[in-house]
């Protein structure tokens, strides 16, 4: 771990290469000839070489961790298929939907066949002879690429019947979604792929590399967790170890967004690299003059994270320490002039409309949270609403703990109550400012003769 | 299965240590062991969703307590389970009020006030006040989703009971979520409505007013309600039932939770039929005929005239000159008092409760039989024969459909058109018109040919297919425009070719098979006896018995046109719209001296009735019926009959009486005790044995020292095999003794023949004609819905039958110069029959050469081109002039 007491803004490591970005400098990047050119389907040739189980070994010994937001060890993940079950299936999440997340999309467009090579990695060391590359239905353009890749593969005999003239077999499927957020899920996106409706399975029974795709044992891994796997086999475990922190190893992709004068993405060393880094090294500083307010560390989900949080590692272990996560490597930056009561609503609107409406704390919940901000918001807060924003947080989320309990089957409930949890905490203040409306106003209600409280009627239960 | 030897787990409820079965879920464990978890999604029948939230509580396998639903997790050994803890009140009492954020209090207004879950949870559980000051969800309410449900989906707490039923129960998932958030609701594909036979248990089974059944919606509250159980009689598989009234008016029916036969769903015509019991065209008081319409008169007169008329048969011609149509519509009490009142006062075999369009009695009788459960068996091989399963006995359908998708039993069909079982089938064989037997010999033998239309190969994989598990034959009788022998020589066939297999008959008709245990059928006896195995010890009870086997309902028919038969008594038959034969049966309501028509309806053929007798009918009438599986159960009255319409029993009685013999009976129960007494299907049986749930006859007699379990089912193949050296009359005695099986269940004191003695599968032979290359052979099939008067004077189930129209396989078609969708003529004048004009469709389930159309339909009825004479139909298709 590096010296997480250093202040001073960090410069970026000179040295770490570009294990996944590095052809990203190029304008035909996406190509098979410029893959080739540079190492592409290298690492494919020496697994074929190596046998399935040296390439399982490879990747447990790099440790690395998914990229998806949970931060599973992937090999040891794929060592969760009960052994003699056939066949096995290899689904790629390519669902990225978080808010503030882009680096899949990237990925995928810039450089398909790196996917498609990490793809076939996976699938030779689990034993997968087929694989379904499940892409979000708003990302055209990644699609096109994949295709396009995927018929180059094909062409060039690198995917399908033995592929490089071994006894390897491995399709690849490219399929879209159809634009649900929760299908980002593993269990929601193997429903989806099966042409059922986006909705989560309860684990147990459900987990994947048991009863998954078509009740198969079923690996589902994140597109830039897979992306790692031709540098790794490429170049060993042991390279890929030399970079990043003891419990986070090689690179990682950060995706920055908001009030800062350069978003982007960006690859850095995982482990090493403070937020501080990332937020005033890489990415040049808050916009303006003007100073933090808060950041989201690792999506749209994650408790908030503020200044006294900037010197911790882009780590793990760390970041789940403080109180929130590193999940899917999007970080989204607030200057002072963000409306924190706003800012959490616009958090909250997006997953009430995104629950898939499964669980009734989450369908129900969530949609309530919305609207009770939007009113306050209007102007029509009341000193009771505080109290019970935080009471319908803990129905969904008991004791608003992190990590987050749930009455429900999937985080996503939780993820709407983290925002408000850390917001009305943190920016009490304003939240009070905008419960001062006393009476709600009937211009509220849109029809019908909705309750309206009394005068001076407590909120309580 | 057989979950009795296993060991139970032991877990703790509230503290309290209690046994589990293994794989049992902590919600089922705890209602078991009298903890209730408040649920809505959760339904025992269907599978957990874990949706609703309501039952989460916090159980503890190990890895300290954590809120889970309790309908998702199965028992493990030690587990913890805590249902009144703080954190799960908590817990609960936020998705009450969740739940309710949304849903409308229009409780005063909503058909399911007072019955409600969600109301009784809310009254039970919930805050006084809700904290939601938001407007609520709005939508357009209520939409029909269906001809008999609507949907509200504001009322609606998506708990995905309904949707769930669709998919994994009915197999019809026309009904499914879309948008998500709060705006998830549950409606149909665009254009595509709820058009699913079952679609009335989704409103039984909602646990709010969302769904709900336009026949009842607004008839009633649930207080005003006043119920029995009973059991549907709208087909033959028994569903147990409640008939729920009000003010001497039934206003709803609900399937009740029978472990044996419908496991709480019932189909749309069972539900909604009722509607028949108070329809305009009940009888309410005797009639004669006088001039072309009836009069009304005084049973006094009527029961005279009736009497009258048989006196002067038997003066004239002798026993033989009645016959008797029909029979089952009625109670077993009522058949057997029929049956007595005909065989043993009247002394005539003329007897038939079928009416030409099922099975002889011998193929139900004398073949090895199978309940329900034993056909679904996990991992055994179902074969239906002949019959499309869903429109006939829907609730049967269900439970196959169960027994293929969730407990992987191979099912195998030889049927004469693709059915709705086809898609589940591991093989559909679609025989050619006749050929149900020449299909069913090759399946079995070592050497598949090609046979019936079925390539060779097709029949070899088919045969393949039958495992080493169970085998169960379900035998029906779909086509009746193909004679029944061509469905006894499948049967004949399987019986011989396949070891230990059982049968279970797929008759449809309410109580059938109940009227054949009475003995409703030329050559038997009540109690599965035949004439002269039985002759003896029923000449010690009744006054006679006929000398000779009678005739059959076409035998009787025809016997009536020919001017042979002084009286045509119509048992609840109605053989103008039923009988498969409408010239025959036309001329022989003509030709009968005098046609009786017993009746609960005014049907067209009691319209040409000389004396029009009216019986009481479902939910008005006490007794039994039996089911397809031989299971005997309840029927309740629950309201008033019409008029002075009487209990079939009670007219036989009346007749007898002014035949000037006694049928020495004066309530049901007397009835009920004398076929427990003399039948040997029925004797030893009490009202306690039929209990809530029924039971299957002959009941097995608990052996005094407990046998082999093996055994008995060995003895069973070997008497299968001896019966089945059916050369015809090789029946001997020898064959009474091979009945072992069934001979355990005689009672010491019955001394009277044992079950199926003299009751032997005859295979008639038979010869299919060649196809004659420019006309196409004849296939009729049912559909739930049709021309029936329960249908027709349901007001809500009268619109629902689709409408005649002839399908083709599609390479007929060039052949023959036919366009799909066109309009065509369909006759058989060449065998003196009619033609109707319906519409034509393609449909590859159709045999090529053959032409099939529903029977009893809306716009042409099949029964006017249908020969009885002829083993099968052929009919001329050409397109209609305009």
């Amino acid at each position: 771990m590096t010296d997480t007491t250093d202040t001073t803004p960090a410069t970026p490591k000179p040295d770490v290469p570009k294990m996944i970005t590095g052809r990203f400098e190029y304008a035909d990047s996406h190509t098979l000839a410029r893959y080739q050119a540079t190492h592409g389907y290298d690492g494919l040739r020496k697994a074929l070489a190596m046998g399935p189980e040296a390439v399982s070994n490879e990747v447990k010994a790099a440790s690395l961790l998914g990229r998806g937001g949970a931060g599973f060890p992937a090999g040891v993940k794929w060592g969760f298929c009960p052994p003699d079950v056939w066949p096995r299936y290899l689904v790629v999440n390519g669902d990225e939907s978080e808010p503030g997340t882009y680096k899949d999309r990237l990925l995928m467009e810039r450089d398909p066949h790196q996917l498609i090579e990490g793809v076939l990695l996976c699938a030779y060391a689990v034993g997968c002879a087929q694989a379904f590359l499940y892409v979000r239905g708003e990302m055209a353009h990644a699609q096109e690429r994949i295709a396009q890749a995927l018929n180059e593969a094909y062409a060039a005999g690198l995917v399908g019947k033995n592929i490089l003239g071994s006894n390897f077999s491995c399709d690849v499927i490219l399929h879209w979604g159809a634009g649900a957020y929760i299908v980002g899920e593993e269990t929601a996106l193997i429903e989806s792929l099966e042409g059922n409706r986006g909705m989560p399975r309860l684990k147990p029974p459900y987990f994947p590399a048991a009863k998954g795709l078509y009740m198969q044992p079923t690996i589902v891994n994140n597109v830039e967790t897979l992306a790692n796997l031709p540098w790794i086999v490429r170049n060993g475990a042991d390279a890929y170890t030399a970079y990043g922190a003891e419990n986070s190893r090689g690179t990682r992709m950060f995706a920055v967004s908001g009030h800062v004068k350069k978003p982007g993405v960006y690859e850095v060393e995982f482990g090493t690299t403070t937020f501080r880094d990332l937020i005033y090294g890489h990415c040049g500083g808050i916009r303006g003059s003007n100073s933090l307010k808060a950041f989201i560390p690792g999506g749209a989900s994650a408790p908030w994270f503020y200044d006294e949080h900037l010197d911790l590692p882009l780590e793990k272990a760390a970041v789940d320490n403080a109180g929130s996560m590193l999940g899917s490597g999007a970080i989204v930056v607030m200057d002072d002039t963000t409306d924190a009561v706003k800012a959490a609503w616009r958090v909250v609107r997006f997953f009430a409309r995104e629950s898939c409406g499964k669980c009734t704390p989450c369908r129900e919940g969530t949609n309530w949270l919305e609207k009770i901000l939007r009113r306050m918001l209007d102007g029509h807060g009341r000193p009771e609403d505080m109290a019970l924003l935080l009471d319908l947080c803990d129905n969904i989320s008991p004791a608003i703990a992190w990590p987050p309990k749930q009455t429900t089957i999937c985080p996503l409930g939780p993820s709407a109550v983290s925002p408000i949890a850390s917001a009305i905490v943190r920016f009490q203040d304003e939240f009070v400012a905008y419960c001062g409306g006393g009476e709600i106003p009937t211009s509220v209600q849109i029809t019908g003769a909705a309750y309206v409280p009394p005068e001076g009627a407590s909120a309580g239960v | 299965m057989s979950e009795q030897t296993e060991t139970t787990v032991k877990i703790t409820i509230d503290g309290v240590e209690v046994d589990a079965h293994p794989d049992e879920l902590v919600i089922a464990a705890a209602e078991r062991t009298g903890t209730y978890i408040p649920r809505f999604c959760w339904h025992p029948r269907m599978n957990p969703v874990g949706m609703c939230r309501m039952c989460i509580v916090e159980i503890d396998a190990g890895r300290g307590p954590a809120l889970q639903p309790s309908c998702m997790i199965p028992v493990s050994e030690g587990m913890s389970v805590v249902t009144d803890s703080d954190v799960t009140k908590k817990a609960q009492d936020g998705v009450l009020e969740f739940l309710l954020a949304n849903h409308p209090l229009d409780c005063p207004v909503c058909d399911k006030g007072g019955e409600c879950p969600l109301q009784d949870q809310a009254y039970a559980y919930g805050p006084g006040e809700s904290r939601f000051v938001e407007e609520k969800r709005h939508f357009e309410k209520p939409i029909p989703i269906s001809d008999l449900v609507d949907l509200d989906r504001e009322r609606c707490i998506l708990c995905d009971r309904c949707t769930r039923f669709a998919d994994e129960v009915a197999g019809d998932p026309l009904i499914h979520f879309i948008d998500r958030g709060s705006q998830t609701q549950v409606n149909t594909f665009p254009d595509e409505p709820f058009a699913s036979y079952f679609s009335g248990n989704t409103v039984q089974i909602c646990p709010v007013g969302a769904l709900t059944a336009q026949p009842y919606r607004f008839k009633a509250r649930p207080w005003d309600l006043d119920q029995v159980e009973s059991t549907c009689t709208s087909c033959a598989v028994g569903c147990r039932v409640v008939v729920q009234a009000s003010r001497n008016e039934v206003l709803r029916t609900q399937g009740v939770d029978i472990d044996g036969v419908n496991w709480s769903w019932l189909c749309d015509k069972g539900r909604f039929d009722f509607q028949s019991i108070h329809a305009e065209e009940r009888l309410s008081e005797p009639l004669v005929r006088e001039g072309d319409g009836h009069a009304r008169t005084s049973w006094a007169a009527a029961l005279k005239r009736a009497a009258g008329a048989v006196s002067d048969a038997l003066d004239s011609t002798g026993p033989s000159g009645i016959g008797v149509v029909g029979g089952a519509r009625l109670t077993n009490e009522a058949a057997y008092a029929w049956a007595k009142l005909a065989k043993g006062v009247i002394g005539t075999d003329n007897v038939d409760c079928q009416l030409g369009d099922g099975l002889p009695a011998e193929a139900v009788l004398g073949l090895p039989r199978a309940t329900i459960d034993e056909a679904c068996r996990p991992g055994g091989t179902i074969v239906v024969v002949g019959t499309d399963v869903k429109e006939e006995l829907p609730v049967l359908y269900l439970r196959l459909r169960h027994a293929v998708v969730e407990d992987g039993a191979t099912l195998i069909e030889i049927v004469p058109e693709a059915t709705g079982l086809s898609g589940l089938a591991a093989h559909t064989l679609t025989y050619a018109p006749g050929g149900a037997g020449a299909v069913a010999r090759p399946l079995v033998s070592d050497q598949p040919v090609a046979a019936g239309g079925i390539e060779a190969e097709s029949i070899a994989s088919a045969a393949a297919a039958i495992g080493d598990g169970p085998v169960s034959v379900v035998l029906g009788r779909g086509n009746v425009a193909e004679s029944a022998d061509a469905i006894v020589a499948a049967a004949g066939a399987l019986r011989d070719g396949i070891d230990d297999v059982r049968f279970l008959s797929a008759l449809r008709r309410g109580n059938v098979h109940g009227a054949l245990d009475a003995g409703l059928a030329p050559g038997i006896l009540p109690g599965r006896v035949g004439l002269d195995a039985g002759r003896s010890h029923f000449h010690e009870t009744w006054s006679t018995v006929p000398s000779d086997a009678g005739l059959d309902a076409t035998g009787i028919l025809r016997a009536a046109a020919d001017g042979k038969l002084d009286v045509l008594v119509l048992l609840g038959a109605d053989p103008l719209t039923d009988f498969p034969d409408h010239d025959l049966a036309t001329r022989a309501l003509a030709g009968a001296r005098t046609v009786i028509a017993v009746d609960t309806t005014l049907t067209d053929s009691v319209r040409k009735a000389d004396v029009v007798l009216p019986a009481t009918g479902y939910a008005e009438t006490e007794g039994t019926t039996t089911n397809i599986e031989g299971r005997v159960s309840r029927l309740s009255p629950k309201v008033t009959p019409p008029g002075t319409a009487r209990a079939d029993w009670i007219i036989a009685a009346e007749l007898a009486f002014r035949l000037g013999d006694d049928l020495r009976v004066e309530s049901v129960a007397d009835v009920f005790g004398e076929l427990t007494t003399i039948s040997a299907v029925h004797q030893g049986l009490t009202m306690d044995d039929v209990g809530v749930d029924g039971v299957v006859v002959p009941v097995p007699v608990v052996p005094a020292e407990p046998e082999p379990a093996v055994a008995p089912e060995e003895d069973t193949a070997e008497d299968a095999d001896t019966a089945s050296g059916d050369d015809t009359d090789t029946d001997t005695d020898t064959d009474d003794d091979t009945d072992t099986d069934e001979a355990g269940s005689v009672e010491p004191g019955y001394a009277g023949p044992d079950v199926g003695a003299g009751i032997d599968l005859r295979t008639t032979s038979y010869e299919i004609p060649q196809p004659d290359g420019y006309r196409l052979r004849l296939v009729t099939t049912r559909a739930l819905y049709d021309l029936g008067t329960s249908t027709q004077t349901s007001p809500s189930l009268a619109k629902l039958p689709a409408g005649a129209v002839l399908r083709m396989h599609p390479h007929d078609f060039d052949r023959l110069g036919i366009e799909a969708g066109g309009m065509v003529a369909v006759s058989n004048t060449e065998g003196g029959r009619g033609s109707i004009t319906v519409p034509v469709e393609a449909s590859a389930g159709v045999p090529r050469g053959a032409a099939s159309i529903a029977y009893a339909q809306p716009g042409g009825t099949t029964n006017l081109l249908i020969d009885a004479d002829r083993p099968v139909t052929d009919v001329r298709v050409e397109v209609a002039r305009a």
